[in-house]
């Protein structure tokens, strides 16, 4: 039960670090990257309290859990917020995605 | 086997650092250091339940708000210059 959730995010850890290499343009790229890390993060982190659980016990489970609980909702938070900031800084910066044909936010701000 | 998993944790924290030498502009190196930093804190996670010490999810919780403060930083300076 448990090494079987470690893999499963293990595997979606792995999807991420290969969009990094097989995805054309930067856009794409932070797309899987930053998805596939979130999921890959939850599952870990569930094994981690599943594991704690079985060795030690239901009294033991509480400052591990909590601290655990909260890396996860900040890394929903921090991840997000920072995949937003790189975007929009790319975009700013001039890069374009690479099959891209139309810019309609360059259109609006003119 | 909880030292295997985090030697494959390991081994795939190294590897986005192929994307950070040959990445074509700044936005790629800084989205492969950003994976990076999402699976250093996995790691510190298995290591904390790993050595029964909680001092680790602290150092976790640490890391995450450094690398965050850190990419902010970095999106700022990219979209300052053209």
């Amino acid at each position: 039960m448990m090494l079987m959730i470690f893999i499963l995010g293990i595997i979606f850890n792995l999807l991420a670090v290969i969009s990094l290499y097989r995805f054309p343009d930067v856009y794409t790229r932070l797309h899987g990257s930053a998805l596939c890390t979130t999921l890959g993060s939850f599952f870990v982190y569930l094994a981690a309290i599943i594991y704690v659980i079985q060795r030690f016990g239901s009294q033991e489970i509480t400052l591990l859990s909590f601290h655990t609980v909260f890396i996860f909702i900040m890394l929903l938070i921090t991840v997000s917020t920072g995949s937003h900031a790189i975007a929009r800084a790319a975009y700013k910066s001039g890069i374009m995605p690479k099959y891209a044909i139309v810019d309609k936010l360059g259109e609006k701000n003119d | 086997m909880i030292q295997f998993i985090i030697l494959v944790l390991i081994v795939l924290a190294l590897v986005p650092i192929g994307r950070l030498l040959i990445g074509p502009t700044i936005a790629d190196r800084v989205v492969a250091m950003d994976t990076m930093n999402t699976l250093v804190i996995s790691i510190f996670v298995v290591l904390a339940i790993w050595f029964e010490n909680i001092l680790y999810m602290d150092i976790a919780i640490i890391y995450a708000m450094l690398s965050f403060v850190s990419t902010l930083y970095i999106a700022k300076y990219i979209e300052g210059r053209k």
